[in-house]
This record gives C-alpha cells, sequence and structure tokens, in this order.
C-alpha cells in the first residue's frame, strides 16, 4: 500500500466526483450515527432525571405500614383496625439482629406553616433521629433531629427547601428563628436541602421535621407510628426477612400472621429495580435502533461503492496495466469507503453533541444528556471499522478485475 | 533474445471454446520495431496482451529478458507491467479525471517514487513529446493526437524495455497517425526501445522495420521491412 499526498487528494477528488451520491450515501451514516448518539445521551438524561426523583432515600429500604385486618383471628373479628407503634421497632430491631435500621414516623398533612406575612402548606413529620438513614438529608444550615430532641420532646423542627424559600425569601440562616407550624410554635433547628420526590410520607422539600415523640403528644397518637422504614444488613435480602417479621408483629398486635393485608411491605428496591429495568429495555432499543440505522447505513456505502467498482472497471484496468498491484487496488476501494464513512460519522458525532448540548440548555442542566468523550472515541473506532466492513466487498471485486477485462469493456 | 514465444498455445473457455493462438513461435531482438499484422480476429491483440503479461497462455513458453513468464504472482506481473513495459492502447486509455501530468506520472506513484520527483519527470517527459502547456488539462480538452501523445508519455515515463502499442493509430486520421508513428521511429532509434505495434492497417505496418504476419492463430511470414516499400499504398502516407 502506497500512501503520499496524492492518495488522499485522489480519494477526496474521487468523492467530490459524485458529490450528490455521496452526500446521499454519507447522510445514511451521519443520521445512523446521530440517531445512536443522541439517543444513548437522551436515554442517559431521562435516567438522571428520574433518578433525582429517589435522591436521598435508601435504595434497600422497606416500608411497612398497618392497616385494617382481612382474616378473622384468635377470636377477633375480621377488619379490626390497629396501629404499629414505637414498641414494635424496638422489638424487631431487637428480635432480628440483620436489619441495620428500624425506625418510624408519623405524619400530618395539611398543614400551613406562617412566619411573620410569609406562609407555606406543609407535611408535619415526626421522625425517630436515626431517619436519617432512610432518607439522607442535605443540610443547608444547623443541624438534623437528635435522639436528645426526641427524648426530651423538644419543640424544634428541620424545615424542608421549598417551606425554607416560602418563609424566608430573603434568604439568611433561619436557624433559632420561631415560626408556626399548624397550631403551634417551633424553633428551627435545620434547613434540609434535598429535593427526592419518593412520596411515603410526605416529600422532603415541603415537610416540617419534629421529634417524632412531640408529634405523637400533639397530634394525640400516643405511642403509635405511621409508618415504620426498615433496612437490611449489607448483603443480606430484605425480601428474605418479611416472614419473620410479619410474625413478630402479628403475634404483638394478634392478627393472622399470615394475613398479607393487614400489615403492608413496601419495597423500595423492587421500585428501584424496576425503574432499572425499564432503563435498561429503553438502552437496549436506544442501540437496537441507533446499530440498526447505522448498519443501514453500512450497507448503503457498501452497495454504493460496488456500483463505483462497477462504473470504474475501465479506470481500473489502466492502473493495473500500468502496474497497479491488486493490494493497491484494494486499498483504494478500502480507502475510499473509510473516508466517506469517516466524514460522514464524523459529522454525525459532531451535530448530535451539540443538539445534546442544546438539551441540557433548555433543561437548565438538571441532568447531563452529554454522552461521554470515551463514547465519542469509541463511536469514532466503530466507524472506521463499520467503514472498512463495507469497503472490503467491494474492494476484493475491484481486485479481481484483471487488466484485459477492462480492455474488453471498451 | 529479449522475447521469445515457443509454441505458445491460447484457448478462450466458454460456451464454445476459442483456440486463438495455436502454436506461436517468435523472437525479437532488443532494439527492434516490430509490428504485428492480421486481420481482426487473428488474434494478435491476444498475442499482445501475452506479450504484456496481461493475460496468460495455456501452453508453450514466454521467455522475456531470460525469464521465464508463466504462472507470475499478480504481484509480480505488476512489477513487471510497471517496470519492463510501457503500453500504448487505440483509444488511448487516459484516465479522464486526471490531468496530463497526473496521467504520465501515474506509472511512478504505482513504482513508488517520490510526490515531488513524479511531477518533475512527468513534465520532462510531456516537454519532450510537444504537451508542456497542456499538462494541466484534462483528457477531454485534447484533440486525439494529443492524448495519443500523453499516452506515449505515460508509457515511456519508467524506462521500459518495451513498448506494446495496440493499434495506436486506430482512432486518429492520416496525419496524426504518421506523426504518432514518426514518434514511434524516433524514440526507437534514438533510444532503442523496442517497440512492438499491432495493428491491421498496412500503412502502418510499413512504418516499421520487421512485419510479423498472423493468421488465423499462426505466424504467417516475417518480412524484413527496413527499406520501408512492402505497402503498395503505404509507402509515402498511411491510408485511411
Amino acid at each position: 500500500m502506497r500512501l503520499d499526498k496524492d492518495t488522499f487528494r485522489e480519494i477526496g477528488d474521487s468523492l467530490v466526483r459524485n458529490r450528490s451520491r455521496s452526500l446521499l450515501t454519507g447522510f445514511g451514516i451521519f443520521w445512523g450515527l446521530f440517531m445512536l448518539l443522541f439517543l444513548v445521551g437522551g436515554g442517559q438524561g431521562l435516567k438522571e432525571l428520574l433518578g433525582k426523583n429517589f435522591e436521598g432515600f435508601a435504595s434497600n429500604a422497606i416500608v411497612i405500614f398497618a392497616d385494617n385486618t382481612t382474616k378473622a383471628y384468635n377470636g377477633f373479628r375480621e377488619d379490626r383496625s390497629w396501629n404499629l407503634t414505637q414498641d414494635d421497632i424496638l422489638r424487631l430491631k431487637t428480635l432480628i439482629p440483620e436489619l441495620e435500621t428500624a425506625t418510624g414516623a408519623v405524619s400530618a398533612w395539611g398543614w400551613t406553616a406562617v412566619r411573620n406575612a410569609h406562609t407555606s402548606s406543609i407535611v408535619f413529620k415526626g421522625i425517630n433521629a436515626d431517619y436519617e438513614k432512610i432518607e439522607t438529608p442535605r443540610l443547608k444550615y444547623g443541624r438534623y433531629i437528635t435522639e436528645a430532641d426526641v427524648m426530651t420532646e423538644r419543640k424544634v423542627c428541620v424545615i424542608g427547601k421549598k417551606v425554607y424559600e416560602e418563609l424566608f425569601p430573603e434568604g439568611g440562616d433561619p436557624c433559632g428563628q420561631t415560626i408556626k407550624a399548624g397550631p403551634v410554635f417551633l424553633k428551627i433547628v435545620g434547613v434540609d436541602f434535598s429535593t427526592g420526590n419518593i412520596n411515603i410520607n410526605g416529600d422532603a422539600s415541603s415537610a416540617v421535621v419534629v421529634p417524632v415523640s412531640y408529634a405523637q403528644r400533639l397530634l394525640n397518637r400516643g405511642k403509635n407510628v405511621d409508618i415504620v422504614c426498615l433496612t437490611a444488613k449489607a448483603g443480606i435480602k430484605s425480601s428474605s426477612l418479611e416472614s419473620r417479621i410479619r410474625h413478630i408483629v402479628a403475634r404483638e398486635h394478634s392478627f393472622d400472621p399470615t394475613d398479607k393485608g393487614a400489615l403492608i411491605f413496601f419495597y423500595l428496591e423492587q421500585f428501584f429495580n424496576m425503574v432499572d429495568t425499564l432503563f435498561r429495555g429503553v438502552n437496549f432499543l436506544v442501540w437496537l435502533v441507533g446499530l440498526g440505522t447505522l448498519l443501514a447505513g453500512a450497507i448503503g456505502v457498501s452497495n454504493i461503492m460496488m456500483v463505483t467498482v462497477k462504473e470504474r472497471t475501465v479506470e481500473i484496468g489502466i492502473r493495473r496495466a500500468i502496474g497497479a498491484t491488486p493490494s493497491d487496488i484494494l486499498s483504494q476501494i478500502m480507502l475510499e469507503s473509510v473516508a466517506l464513512t469517516v466524514t460522514a460519522g464524523s459529522m454525525g458525532i459532531v451535530f448530535s453533541v451539540l443538539i445534546l448540548n442544546l438539551v441540557e440548555m433548555i433543561t437548565k442542566g438538571q441532568a447531563a444528556f452529554q454522552i461521554n468523550f470515551g463514547t465519542a472515541v469509541l463511536s469514532a473506532t466503530l466507524l472506521a471499522v463499520l467503514g472498512m466492513l463495507a469497503g472490503l466487498a467491494p474492494a476484493l471485486r475491484a481486485m479481481k478485475i484483471r487488466p484485459v477485462d477492462a480492455m474488453r469493456d471498451e | 533474445m529479449l522475447i521469445e514465444l515457443k509454441d505458445v498455445n491460447k484457448v478462450y473457455t466458454g460456451a464454445q471454446p476459442l483456440h486463438v493462438l495455436k502454436g506461436i513461435n517468435l523472437g525479437i531482438d532488443s532494439g527492434e520495431f516490430v509490428s504485428i499484422m492480421g486481420a481482426s480476429g487473428s488474434g494478435k491483440s491476444t498475442l499482445l496482451n501475452i506479450l504484456g503479461i496481461l493475460d496468460n497462455y495455456d501452453s508453450g513458453e514466454y521467455w522475456l529478458d531470460g525469464r521465464l513468464i508463466k504462472n507470475l504472482s499478480e504481484k509480480e506481473a505488476a512489477a513487471y507491467r510497471n517496470r519492463k513495459i510501457g503500453f500504448i492502447f487505440q483509444s488511448f486509455n487516459l484516465i479522464s479525471f486526471k490531468t496530463a501530468l497526473e496521467n504520465v506520472e501515474l506509472p511512478l506513484f504505482y513504482m513508488g517514487v517520490a510526490r515531488k520527483k513524479r511531477q518533475s519527470l512527468a513534465m520532462e517527459y510531456l516537454d519532450r513529446l510537444g504537451l508542456r502547456d497542456w499538462a494541466g488539462h484534462y483528457p477531454n480538452e485534447m484533440s486525439g493526437g494529443q492524448k495519443q501523445r500523453v499516452a506515449i508519455a505515460r508509457s515511456l515515463i519508467t524506462h521500459p524495455q518495451i513498448i506494446l502499442a495496440d493499434e495506436p493509430t486506430g482512432a486518429l486520421d492520416s496525419k496524426t497517425s504518421e506523426e504518432v508513428m514518426r514518434l514511434l521511429a524516433d524514440l526507437n532509434r534514438e533510444e532503442k526501445v523496442t517497440i512492438i505495434v499491432v495493428t491491421h492497417e498496412s500503412g502502418v505496418a510499413n512504418c516499421t522495420n520487421k512485419i510479423v504476419h498472423i493468421k488465423d492463430g499462426l505466424i504467417g511470414a516475417v518480412e524484413d521491412n527496413t527499406g520501408h516499400n512492402s505497402s503498395a499504398f503505404g509507402t509515402s502516407t498511411i491510408m485511411k
């Protein structure tokens, strides 16, 4: 194979000579690569956007809550109401050592928080101190609820981002100030800026979080909690603990341990898995469609190169007659094919990067839609390989042209 | 002997096998100016193709410059064509999208000569053939005679020992035909290049020093023509 400046000029010339043909063929590759990269970037951005909703939430958490019994048991009628309590949490923690965390929360909806002339509709949430292991707060100011707050039923609160923005439009550290939440006055000790959107007992940004003991007293709940959140220790499948949890709770509250309607389990893991599976499916489709389009483009290039070779039989024959070796001809056709593919494809890469950038601008940088550099390099390599594959069959055919064949074609 | 053919046979296989060359014996010395004459279908072009290693033969022996040309690999054949043999064709066979200069330098490209050197050499040859001003023109902007001269420049550029011309005047009028033949005769005389011309025109054959008559795939007669008076019509001109 001989390579010099003229080799490349010749390739350029032959691509430009059939300008519209090269453009149309190149468009297939261009569009294929654009589709592939745009969809990959888009899928990844969407996933990230969706992922933001789960921000801060322990992905292996189990949330359980009480509902009316559905089976008669031990002399009790069905459809009896019951409640989970603080004691259940202690009991579960003690009897199931595989649990990493067990914590409870109570909530009241539809309350309004007031500070001077500012108001904000809130979710009033009482929590145990270790609730932060389930839903990690992103503290902007101050601290979170502590064990001491719970034990002494302090009238303190941590407010969410939305509450903070509505009550303190002027900004600044609100810690130490007092707001009125529903019927009571509370001292702010912290501001939680997490924006997770998992709405199990009110979303974090519109929450006013207080010690669970204080909330229970205020709401007349005794020792009851609305939900209990659990996480298993690392390496333990959380669903394997379900029947033990059911038995422990059922014995205490005298309902049938097989009564699935009485104690409801909600596995966040399943939810995360579902989203994961969904995006794996989306990803699969993206690659299928993208690679399919790209492949169709490559086949187009291969086809056009076939036509080119056919058209240039005489020319190739002349070259052979004046001393071109078969490998000279082979490399010439291959290089033309690679040049066409790589040029068109690079434009596809550039265009998709541009469009993805635009998408990022429109979504105001909430998620990274842009493909990374590695993906771009990978697709450029893929292009070169595709170009070679596309050029292979036509080049082999060109190689078979004998000089006399060219003379006969006259 | 530069070229020696011993009982060369060639059969075109096909629906109806065609025995084109039926045992050709021919010797051509270095520096000769030979024409191969025959009617169409006599096998003269096939013979030329075999001489130029463009085609292979079925049996017999072809010795070129002391080497048996048989079962050469494509690469070897290409190297022979590139360095030892120059081709001139009836239809010029210039590459239409390349300028005269680029056409002439193409054999050097396949020889692996550097770009600058290629260009200056090609320019030199075009100049010798009086085409300096046409170097940047494309074949379709030139007359037949000019095109053939470009083709001759291309065939000469690698300093071949042999020039094979297949009906070099077939597409030219009588005046340019004479010019081209005179050019070939000069080349033969001044540079001692062996030239073999295939033609069916007696006037063209008459310009050469030796005429090989071929008929039905066999050599009929070898005629010494150093006096250039073989043709009844062609002593003074080439009849068209």
